[in-house]
């Protein structure tokens, strides 16, 4: 009988892996939440809103369009619209245009993307403050801005490029605020130059922002924002000095996070990665996690982008014929190889251009709502950690409700392990992380 | 690296029973080490549905969930904290005539163990609840009963103990426990040994091997609650609700959240490794909707279990052991084991120091389950 092989994501690590699958005499199920493939990067508009793809995606307009079309003619069993809710051994939980299934498999390659990562600050919950990658989503997928006059902060190379491409669409970008300084960058520029190209990218998307006059400052140690029922104006500080930015929204992010429920629902081992101050699910080389029938690749297993993503994909398909016995083109793999080799390098120099700037967290408020499913604020977690001995995130967790909504923590887990280092004075990665509860994402009482 | 403690009395199982006990321990002057393989309340007493509730218990029950209902008004003073704890009131739904019929006997026999129930018929359980679906036929109330938050309860527990004196193990898994003919010896994970007087095993789930390795094999089992909730709603459900049967039990806690209950989720305890069951959840939100109708197309957010002991007949093993002087048990609860931690705790503590307690706990000794045992003992 023919392996049972599902494949969760449609961005570029899901479609390479579809992909190759297919070519390889496979029909594999292709699940996706979204209407039609691409993931968030190369993400497409709802039929009847397409725009032509150089004004969405820029310089990428080639890969995107390749990704889209990269299953046209292959026979696959693709199910957009569609959550995996829960997963269990072999068996996953699905929600959909189909109703509720349950989906079983023998092998499973887990695409899952990323989500912004969040850190807390004044005026973070208001109407007209989004998340970068939902301020971009907005623009590719909806054609609008977040608002009329915009300011981004935060850190990441999505931050410069975000506030360029509302810049080009023709948005009013009030100013972009980095948490990363420029002397920090510019350490990095040495490693950054191993994927020339891109980082020639990054100067662009500088340079264009300049050119048009938008500010961008650097090193900021923090901002909050003003006005009551949305943003009025931004305040900013960086040491001793301050700034104040008039603007209706705010698009704030600080770099990316894997999306990792369904791999901790699967029992698959995690290890901390210093770096990034995240957990990740193990993988070995070619894309296998701790159990051997499910198998990782794109940034739903640690930030590597796009491009890295597509090679990933293709990969650890290559990884999964192999394991059933069929012929692997072995020139490939190498090229895929040296290619994820390259990429993992300029990638750590993009950590160290931007990075995650968890000396914020100590700066957060006791008024400050942390978990804004559930309305926790810090000091609440504070009181948890100080007056009910709280010394672990599961334990957090059931004191406070942190991460206990709609999220499950996707959005406030890493602040909320953040502070609680911060006020025991401990590293980070010895807090634990929260457990994986299903549904992954809410499902409807029906 | 091995440490030795000798404290008057070792506890392994940091459940709300065993921090109870060590609290009480403390108050009346023993020393007490705690030792919990995990983080104290965050085993079954911590994941379960967080009902405080008398009625519909076995009536054997009664008197002990009666004392430990008075405690539950006192958590303020006790642990520094009232867990949450809210007398809602227990709504016990008849959804035939033949629940009806069991729920006015119940209500009658309960009513010589001092349990007030009030019977609701068919109109006035609507009047009382418009919200109900037709299914329901009529009800019983309890309106002294409530719900708490069981995330909490255990834990300030275990803190009230820890103040009090108790030295509480958290993140230490006993790994042998043995009786020298004069004193027994608990050895833990990390090295520690501890040397004491007494043992009382109220290691939940687990208590089972404990009582084991000192020859009380008990018939204990596995039960793995399947646990759900939903986003926060506005709030209607004013009361604990459960039925005739135990299929399907909810709450809606002051946020907005419903939180609701039945079926066994998936566990394995060797592997400490338990999850919700999707079969036991789509079951459960099926009768939830029957129960009440308005629920349909709420969200649900989230889903959990733990692991519980259970006993044959249904009823917790609370006792001296059958074969070795002060050595005690308290486990296999069977689903219902949050509105009596705090009584059972104060009922260990008496046994210990006392050698006795008031509450009448006969129904619950270990030598129900040695009917030989037992007949020898009458004829000795």
């Amino acid at each position: 009988m023919a392996e049972a092989i599902v494949i969760i994501g449609a961005g570029p690590a899901g479609v390479r892996a579809a992909r190759t699958l297919a070519k390889a005499g496979h029909r594999p199920v292709l699940i996706d939440e979204n209407m039609r493939v691409g993931g968030q990067i190369y993400r497409q508009p709802p039929p009847g809103a397409e725009r032509a793809p150089d004004a969405l995606y820029g310089f990428e307009a080639a890969k995107a369009v390749a990704i889209h079309r990269a299953l046209d003619g292959l026979d696959i069993d693709y199910r957009p619209e569609t959550l995996v809710w829960n997963a269990r051994e072999k068996v996953l939980d699905l929600t959909g245009p189909r109703g509720s299934e349950r989906l079983a498999f023998d092998r499973l390659i887990q695409a899952t993307g990323a989500t912004d990562r969040s850190i807390p600050f004044p005026g973070w919950t208001l109407p007209g403050v989004f998340s970068l990658g939902g301020s971009q989503i907005a623009l590719k997928a909806q054609g609008c801005a977040i608002g009329r006059r915009v300011v981004f902060a935060g850190t990441g190379p999505l931050l410069p490029l975000v506030a360029y491409q509302y810049a080009k669409a023709g948005a009013q970008v009030a100013a972009v605020l980095d948490t990363s300084s420029f002397a920090t960058k510019l350490k990095a520029a040495p490693g950054l130059l191993v994927l020339p190209k891109l980082f020639a990218k990054g100067l662009y998307y500088l340079a264009q922002l300049k050119r048009r006059g938008i500010p961008v400052i650097e090193g900021v140690d923090g901002f909050a924002l003003e006005g009551a029922a949305k943003p009025e104006a931004i305040t900013w500080r960086r040491g001793t000095e301050t700034g104040r930015i008039e603007c209706d929204a705010v698009g704030a992010g600080f770099g990316l996070r894997s999306e990792t429920q369904l791999a901790d629902l699967l029992g698959c081992a995690f290890a901390f990665d210093d770096l990034t101050r995240q957990w990740l699910p193990t993988k070995d080389a070619e894309g296998r996690a701790s159990e051997q029938h499910l198998y990782l690749a794109g940034d739903g297993s640690g930030i590597a982008g796009a491009d890295a993503a597509e090679l990933a994909g293709e990969r650890v398909a290559w990884t999964l014929l192999g394991d059933i016995g069929q012929a692997v083109d072995g020139t490939r793999i190498a090229i895929l190889d040296r290619g994820l080799a390259r990429i993992a390098r300029f990638r750590r120099a993009i950590e160290a251009a931007y990075p995650f700037p968890h000396r914020l967290h100590a700066a957060i408020p006791d008024t400050q709502i942390v978990c804004r499913c559930e309305g926790v604020t810090a000091g609440h977690l504070k009181f948890q950690v100080e007056q009910r001995e709280a010394s672990e995130m599961n334990r957090l967790k059931a004191y406070s409700r942190l991460g206990m909504g709609r999220c499950q923590g996707r959005m406030c887990a890493s602040a909320g392990a953040e502070l609680l280092s911060h006020w025991r004075d401990v590293e980070v990665g010895t807090v634990g992380r929260l457990r994986g509860q299903a549904p992954v994402k809410p499902v409807p009482v029906a | 690296m091995i440490e030795r403690l000798n404290p008057d009395v070792a506890i392994i199982g940091g459940g709300i029973a065993g921090c109870a006990a060590a609290l009480a321990l403390r108050k009346r002057g023993l020393s007490v080490v705690l030792m919990d393989k995990g983080f104290c309340g965050a085993g079954a007493s911590g994941v379960n549905f967080g009902g405080v509730r008398r009625q519909g218990r076995s009536l054997v029950e009664l008197p002990l969930a009666t004392r430990s209902r008075a405690i539950w008004d006192r958590l303020p003073e006790l642990v520094g904290e009232d867990g949450e704890f809210r007398a809602t009131g227990h709504v016990k739904l008849a959804r035939s005539e033949t629940d009806m019929a069991f729920l006015e006997k119940y209500a009658a026999d309960a009513a010589d163990w001092g349990l007030d129930l009030k019977l609701i018929g068919p109109n006035a359980v609507r009047d009382d609840h418009p919200w109900l679906g037709r299914k329901v036929v009529g009800a019983s109330l309890c309106a002294d009963d409530g719900q708490a938050n069981p995330r909490l309860v255990g834990p300030a527990f275990a803190r009230a103990a820890r103040r009090a004196g108790a030295d509480i193990r958290e993140l230490t898994r006993v790994e042998t426990a043995s009786f020298d003919g004069e004193n027994f010896e608990v050895r833990a994970a990390g090295g520690l040994v501890v040397e004491s007087r007494w043992l009382i095993n109220v290691a939940g789930a687990w208590a089972g091997k404990v009582a084991d390795w000192f020859g009380d094999g008990m018939p204990i089992n596995t039960q793995v609650p399947n646990m759900v909730v939903t986003e926060p709603l506005p709030f209607f459900i004013d009361r604990s609700i459960g039925v005739c049967g135990g299929d399907i039990y909810l709450r809606q806690v002051d946020r907005g959240n419903v939180v609701f209950g039945g079926g066994a989720g998936w566990g394995d305890i060797e592997l400490d490794r338990s999850r919700p069951r999707t079969e036991a959840t789509q079951g459960s939100i099926a009768k939830l909707i029957d129960l009440i109708p308005a629920l349909k197309g709420a969200m649900v957010i989230r889903s959990w279990t733990g692991f519980e002991g259970e006993m044959p007949d249904q009823l917790p093993v609370i006792g001296p052991s059958l074969t070795l002087p002060r050595l005690l048990h308290a486990f296999g609860f069977s689903g219902h084991g949050f509105q009596l931690g705090p009584a059972v705790g104060e009922v260990l503590s008496e046994l210990v120091v006392d050698g006795e307690t008031l509450t009448d706990i006969k129904a619950f000794a270990l030598g129900r389950f040695r009917p030989s045992w037992q007949s020898g003992r009458c004829k000795g």
